[in-house]
């Protein structure tokens, strides 16, 4: 009540402040004086302190002297508030907070104008409504069941849950399909990859820790892992009482388990020990006590926490995030981002069917196993150490247990993956009644579950279809080979020429020779090899080729300078050594190896204005853009799908319609709605891991 | 047979019956009824046929694990493609991504090997479309196929293929050359003394015919059967259908040989002065008239694979030619004596080459090598090779037809042989037909070569049914799609290669195609200034100061770059001192 008193009055005050100037003549209050003119009211103008206040409360004898004592303090400190940041200071601070905020909200989209961007083909307006088959009810408005035959026929699919109109889905398994996108599951795997990179950290981190020997160090770091817990848990008294509800009831639990078991009351083997030597020994007896006490400790009821070691671990431990321990249900190997527990975000599902009761019964009994495999081995190690276990060790042992934890839950995960999905085939025939609806499912189409799947498909067929024949170059190879002998420049062009041909046998020789002809012919074959001047003709003129391809040696002697001129005098040598300029060679001629072709050296600068001069962007040579460019895109080399396919025009607009700017829900709600038809195995694939959740 | 047939009606019978049922709904309850069913149906089969017992025992087992009833495809997917035909049309290799590529260029590779296989696969698929296969004449044991007479061959086979053997007695105006339109169904023939006529050989059906009262030394159809050039006494002519004269081009003159290049639209041209022409027939223009410096060109040939004319000389080389280049691309020395006749097959690979020494030469185009030659004892003075690679050669008066000469093995005798009566002039395989057509001196004799034409034909390019309104598309189509004569060179697919030539190599070309250099710099042109300070003298004055500029630019730079090089000569030798320099040194002032 003080309380609220006094921010009434400050509100008052600043009120106050704010229209100071305000006439207050008008307000009529009753007052001592009673003017006959006019209404009066005392002290006008006046501002109420709050210490005109506050005397008067000192007075009053019904306001606690706690109150009393507060607002006293109040009036007696001198503290002044602290001044605000400067506006360049705020406003950077704004400026840094709004880029993280922006940059967030931005690179959302960042993924969605990838993919477009790679897009081989972009339709607009960007969420058509798919052109295939619709159902029923979306095509017949009003349609109402009447016969009562047909009311109970839906009753009874609609209680089943069975794809009534939409031969494609069910709702569970559309239901599933808005749970989680491609995006969201995307991001989701991030988020458990970066987790469970965290866990590894966390992991190496505890086993450096465990491995320090020092006692001290663990009992300060006990130390002050518990008093961390507690400030925690006050914290969490204020700001999450139902939190520290549960840890309370944890503490409880404990408690309860400390007062069962004997484990603190000098009663184990090590004890007795120990109590044989507390006669002798000081230090044995106080490590007894100290077990006692510790006993003393956890048997108390408290209304402040006691200190657990296993909780505070936990607690430490807890700062990764709980799903990493989830062990991965997921029964298609072919989605590794479909992980995590997708059942808590899908409260629709309904039928928790005895199979994952069955399913977490044999986790537990996997960790049991686990552990107990854990402990034989640390027993075993302690025997070979032969060392006593003291206290601490105990502790430590509690601490590489949390540790161990997380090391056999994901040995768990990878177990299960198989385990669960041949669970998955054997509910699959067990079920009855209830799971009817499920195995009515796996009677319809037979369905291509995975991408997988189809690719053991295709593997089908390819072995037959790339079965590497050899034969191929056979006949270009034919062709191109030559004569052995033929390879140097040496072998003489004569012979080449000259070389043994094969007469060919004919049918009709001509009968009868004219005389007049053979005499032509005799005259024609004169002049032919009138000189066997052809061959050294065509040898000398591609010499000549070759002589104009050579680079010209450029002679800047100048006769006379420095010596004497004249007719007839050359000049010297060092002058002609230094003054003649040889250019480098060129590359070898293409015939340099054919004695009887010349081939032109030219280069045909005729196509080059329609070749690309410049390698076009991802490609790193000319190699790969050519080999990129090889197949054409005719109809005259292609079928006419191809031809289609191969000139699809990058954006797709239809005409008329408005193209809306995308919209976020768009892109991620609505991508499954998109590629539904496109990816249908897919689909089908996560239907049947979210009905294995569900079951 | 007889025996068998009651225990087929048996079992149909039982077919039938499993037809009957009714499909099976999920809500049902799953076959206990459908078992006791079908009991009696399996001792029926037991009594019938093993096989069809073994049957109907396997679909009730697989009833019986409660497999689903639907029938399973037995060839999931789909057919397979024989490697064979998806060799057919695998173009240049596959390209490997490199590794630690970027990912653009990962995806842009994959995208592009992606498109390329899906096209080839598809093409093999398609491949199943061309069914036509070729055959051949067989002899029978020690039978020669040469000796069988066209006469016989024409009895044999039927009636309209019968008829395509037939001899044409024109010995007024010969000897003939010849030439067959594209589609094979119009035959262009030419005597040397002005006889012209075209007909639809097929059928017979004389289109026109005409003496042109001159020499007609070749004669050629151009891209449709509506037009036709003939190279006469002086000049080229091109008449139409009709046999109307459309164009005289007088700048073409002595032209002995014709070539069409039919995708360029080009006619080029070799006349007895040594220049080689070229006309494209689409805008009607001269592209290129080059001069050879070879004499009289009476002998040609074009590549149909590059478009590349191929021209047979006196002194017995052979040259290759493009438009686009003023010298010869290749000259190979082939016979010692004249060349006489050439011919190019179909794929662009070989040539087969004869000459006056009366050899025939094969060889290899691609990597300018002779495969193998043979020795003819006539010689051979016309060649023409078909689109199955069947070679013709005349030899005198008689025609012979060689097999497999396209190869690494030279022939030794015939295909096929036929005697004619005059001196062969013309020879030319007629396309998709397995015809030969021979212009010699007594008219001209069109005859039947087995397996010579190419069995399937392109429709959208080549279609010898199709209809004027087919024609006239195909026409537009086809000059949309021209080539342009730029592109021709001894490589076709120069066009899909990046050009590697290096700037200045460019920029001389550029210079060389323009007659000035486009990135020279501007001469120094001083500004008009005012109150008598534009002067002659003072405008004299302003140059000589620029004058020397990029000279002086230039020089700078020089020394700039010698004194740099001795600062690092001088470090280099100060480095070295210092290595020389001994451990007291240090205390030395």
């Amino acid at each position: 009540m003080q309380n609220e008193n006094l921010v009434q009055i400050s509100f008052f005050n600043q009120l106050m402040l704010v229209h100071p100037r305000k006439k207050q003549n008008e307000r009529s209050e009753a007052s001592v004086q009673v003017s006959e003119y006019f209404v009066n009211a005392e002290g006008t103008g006046d501002k109420v302190n709050l210490s005109d206040l506050l005397g008067t409360v000192e007075k009053t004898s019904g306001a606690s002297n706690k109150t009393k004592k507060q607002l006293r303090n109040l009036q007696s400190s001198k503290e002044t508030l602290e001044l605000p940041l400067n506006k360049q200071q705020t406003e950077k601070i704004q400026r840094g907070i709004a880029y993280e905020k922006t940059t967030a909200e931005v690179s959302c989209w960042k993924n969605i104008i990838l993919q477009n961007q790679k897009a081989e083909q972009m339709v607009f307006p960007l969420n058509q409504e798919s052109s295939g088959p619709k159902r029923v009810e979306q095509v017949v408005a009003g349609w109402k069941v009447q016969t009562p035959l047909e009311q109970e026929i839906f009753r009874l699919l609609h209680g089943s849950r069975q794809p009534v109109n939409d031969p494609v889905l069910t709702p569970v398994e559309e239901q599933s399909l808005k749970a989680m996108s491609l995006e969201e599951a995307k991001i989701r795997r991030a988020e458990l990859q970066k987790a469970r990179a965290l866990q590894s950290y966390y992991e190496a981190k505890a086993k450096r820790e465990k491995k320090i020997k020092s006692k001290k160090y663990h009992k300060v770091q006990n130390k002050a892992k518990r008093k961390d817990f507690l400030k925690q848990f006050d914290e969490m008294v204020k700001t999450n009482p139902e939190g520290a509800l549960e840890e309370l009831k944890k503490m409880e639990l404990s408690r309860m388990e400390e007062r069962m078991s004997l484990k603190h009351q000098n009663s184990g083997k090590w004890a007795k020990s120990k109590a044989i030597m507390a006669k002798y020994d000081d230090s044995a007896r106080k490590a007894m006590q100290e077990q006692l006490q510790m006993n003393k400790d956890l048997t108390q009821k408290m209304v402040v926490p006691s200190d657990d070691e296993h909780e505070s671990i936990e607690e430490g431990l807890e700062t990764v995030p709980d799903f990493v321990n989830d062990p991965e249900t997921v029964i298609d190997p072919v989605n590794p981002w479909m992980r995590g527990q997708l059942t808590h975000e899908e409260p629709e599902v309904s039928c928790v069917t005895a199979e994952e009761v069955q399913t977490a019964e044999e986790e537990n009994e996997e960790e049991e196993i686990i552990g107990e495999f854990e402990r034989k081995r640390k027993l075993r190690q302690a025997d070979e150490e032969d060392l006593i276990p003291t206290e601490e060790e105990q502790e430590e042992e509690d601490e590489e247990e949390d540790v161990s934890e997380f090391n056999t839950l994901f040995r768990l995960m990878r177990s299960e993956k198989t385990r669960e999905g041949s669970n998955q085939t054997r509910g699959g025939l067990n079920t009855a009644g209830e799971e009817d609806e499920e195995g009515l499912l796996s009677e319809g189409q037979i369905r291509v579950r995975s991408i997988e799947d189809l690719e053991v498909l295709d593997e089908v067929v390819e072995p037959r279809a790339i079965e590497e024949p050899s034969a191929p170059q056979t006949a270009a190879a034919e062709a191109t080979s030559e004569p052995p002998h033929k390879k140097k420049r040496e072998i003489n062009l004569k012979e080449v020429l000259t070389k043994e041909a094969k007469a060919v046998r004919l049918p009709f020789l001509p009968t009868v020779v004219d005389e007049e002809e053979r005499d032509e012919q005799i005259s024609i074959i004169k002049e032919a090899f009138a000189g066997d001047d052809v061959i050294s003709d065509f040898i000398k003129d591609k010499s000549r080729q070759e002589a104009a391809g050579r680079p010209a040696v450029v002679d800047l002697t100048l006769p006379g300078w420095g010596e004497w001129g004249g007719v007839g005098l050359k000049p010297p040598r060092w002058k002609r050594k230094r003054f003649r300029i040889k250019t480098a060679p060129p590359p070898p001629r293409q015939d340099q190896k054919l004695p009887d072709v010349i081939i032109s050296e030219k280069r045909t600068a005729s196509v080059a204005s329609h070749q690309v001069s410049q390698l076009p962007f991802p490609f790193q040579n000319t190699a790969q853009f050519e080999s990129s460019i090889r197949t054409p895109i005719g109809s005259t080399w292609n079928t006419q799908t191809v031809v289609k396919n191969m000139t699809k025009p990058k954006v797709v607009t239809k005409l008329g319609a408005i193209i809306e700017p995308m919209v976020k829900e768009d892109f991620i709600k609505s991508y499954y709605t998109l590629v539904t038809l496109k990816k249908y195995c897919y689909i089908s694939c996560l239907c049947s891991w979210y009905c294995g959740v569900a079951c | 047979m007889a025996a068998v047939t009651p225990e087929v009606l048996t079992s149909t019978h039982v077919e039938k019956m499993k037809k009957k049922k009714l499909p099976k709904r999920y809500w049902e309850e799953t076959e206990k009824t459908d078992q006791s069913q079908r009991r009696p149906e399996e001792e029926q089969g037991k009594a019938g046929q093993n096989q069809n017992k073994s049957t109907v025992k396997e679909k009730s087992l697989k009833r019986k694990n409660g497999e689903s009833l639907e029938k399973k495809d037995p060839f999931p997917g789909e057919a397979p493609i024989p490697q064979k035909q998806l060799q057919k049309f695998q173009r240049g290799k596959k390209c490997k991504v490199p590794a630690g590529a970027r990912e653009r260029l990962k995806e842009a590779i994959a995208i592009s090997e992606a498109m390329s296989e899906h096209a080839q696969k598809q093409a093999a698929r398609y491949d199943l479309l061309l069914p036509e296969d070729a055959g051949f004449l067989e002899g029978d044991e020690d039978e020669d196929t040469n000796t069988i007479s066209q006469a016989d061959i024409a009895d044999a086979v039927d009636i309209t293929s019968g008829s395509k053997y037939f001899n044409l007695h024109l010995s007024q105006f010969g000897p003939y050359r010849l030439d067959y339109s594209r589609t094979g169904r119009n035959l262009l023939v030419g005597g040397k003394k002005g006889h012209v006529a075209c007909i639809d050989w097929q059928t017979k059906d004389l289109k026109c015919e005409m003496n042109v009262m001159e020499t007609v030394n070749d004669v050629k159809w151009l891209h449709t059967e509506a037009m036709f050039a003939v190279a006469q006494k002086r000049w080229l002519y091109i008449y139409d259908s009709k046999g109307v004269e459309l164009h005289c081009v007088k700048k073409f003159n002595d032209v002995l040989r014709m070539q069409f290049l039919p995708y360029h639209f080009l006619l080029a041209t070799a006349s007895a002065t040594g220049f080689l022409q070229y006309l494209d027939v689409s805008i009607g223009k001269e592209v290129a008239a080059i001069c050879t410096k070879m004499g009289r060109l009476d002998v040609m040939a074009q590549n149909p694979h590059n478009a590349v004319i191929h021209l047979g000389h006196p002194n017995g080389t052979v040259s290759l030619w493009s438009p686009n280049q003023k010298e010869s691309l290749v000259k190979m020395l082939c016979h010692r004596g004249a060349v006489r006749s050439l011919a190019v097959d179909k794929t662009g690979t070989y040539m087969v080459t004869s000459g006056l020494d009366r050899k025939l030469k094969v060889y290899d185009i691609r990597a300018f090598k002779p495969l193998h030659s043979c020795f003819l004892p006539a010689g051979a003075s016309c060649l023409s090779l078909s689109q199955r690679g069947l070679l013709s050669a005349a030899t005198g008066e008689i025609v012979q037809v060689y097999q497999n000469v396209l190869g690494s093995n030279p022939v030794s005798k015939p295909y096929m042989a036929h005697r004619l009566r005059g001196q062969i002039w013309g020879l030319a395989y007629c396309p998709f037909e397995d015809v030969l057509g021979i212009g010699h001196g007594e008219g001209f004799t069109s005859m039947i070569v087995p397996g010579a034409g190419e069995p399937n034909f392109d429709a959208l390019d080549t279609n010898p049914y199709r209809s004027h309104k087919q024609r006239q598309e195909w026409e537009v189509k086809a000059l949309l799609e021209k080539v342009q004569p730029e592109l021709i060179g001894l490589d076709p697919g120069q066009l899909s290669k990046v050009d590697q030539a290096s700037f200045e190599q460019r920029h001389k070309e550029q210079i060389e195609a323009l007659g000035f250099d486009p990135l020279a710099k501007d001469k120094f042109k001083p500004k008009t200034k005012k109150k008598g300070r534009s002067s002659a003298g003072a405008i004299e004055k302003r140059k000589r100061k620029v004058a020397h500029e990029d000279q002086r630019d230039e020089i700078r730079q020089s020394v700039q770059e010698r004194t740099e090089r001795e600062k690092e000569l001088k470090e280099k030798s100060n480095e070295k001192k210092l290595g020389n320099k001994s451990t007291l040194d240090r205390f030395r002032k």
